[in-house]
């Protein structure tokens, strides 16, 4: 599924606006993304969460020379799906 | 941010829908993206990521508590992968021109 087809189903099945199920779409993504970015967690109920979490520096070694090297900080994106999207992939009516 | 807040900030940006508009559609989106998921679809939101749907096997657990050995049935996990904007954007990292 892309988000081309996620802006079909809201236009075909939903009943708005082509326009307007893009715009909301789009936008739906953007502000998502804006939070994020500000490092401000977003909280989606019946799908999960989006958490950004920080990543301590850390020693590493490259694994082709044995050389130590120094892995920065980071600040990386976690997904924790909700129990109700958890259980609709085990629901058994769809299962593959 | 909560997906009330979400709405809100849409309703905000559209001020031609309804609330209750903005209500529908925005939990269309995420109803879509489950029933995606639900029929082991991969989705993918350019310049955000994608969601697969990994199965694992049916295996033999334990109770930690106990040290019983239980049967743990089959079953199907979303994951989320961030895509390469996104995760450059979250670090505080230049996004390229022309990524995604």
């Amino acid at each position: 599924m892309t988000k081309a087809e996620i802006i079909a189903r809201i236009y075909e099945k939903v009943g708005f606006s082509k326009k307007d199920a893009t715009d909301v779409v789009e936008a739906t993504f953007d502000i998502i993304k804006g939070c994020l970015e500000k490092g401000e967690k977003v909280k989606v109920s019946g799908f999960g969460n989006f958490v950004v979490n920080t990543k301590r520096p850390r020693k590493g070694r490259n694994p082709q020379t044995g050389d130590e090297i120094i892995i920065a900080g980071r600040k990386v994106l976690t997904f924790k799906p909700s129990q109700i999207l958890k259980k609709s992939l085990n629901s058994g009516a769809s299962q593959s | 941010m909560t997906k009330r807040d979400l709405i809100d900030e849409i309703n905000k940006r559209f001020p031609h829908l309804s609330h209750r508009d903005s209500e529908v559609i925005v939990n269309a989106i995420f109803d879509a993206m489950v029933d995606a998921m639900g029929q082991g679809e991969r989705i993918e939101i350019r310049g955000f990521g994608s969601f697969v749907v990994k199965h694992r096997r049916a295996r033999e657990g334990r109770n930690p508590k106990s040290g019983e050995i239980v049967s743990v049935a089959a079953k199907r996990v979303p994951f989320f992968k961030v895509g390469k904007e996104l995760r450059l954007r979250v670090d505080g990292k230049p996004v390229p021109e022309g990524t995604e």
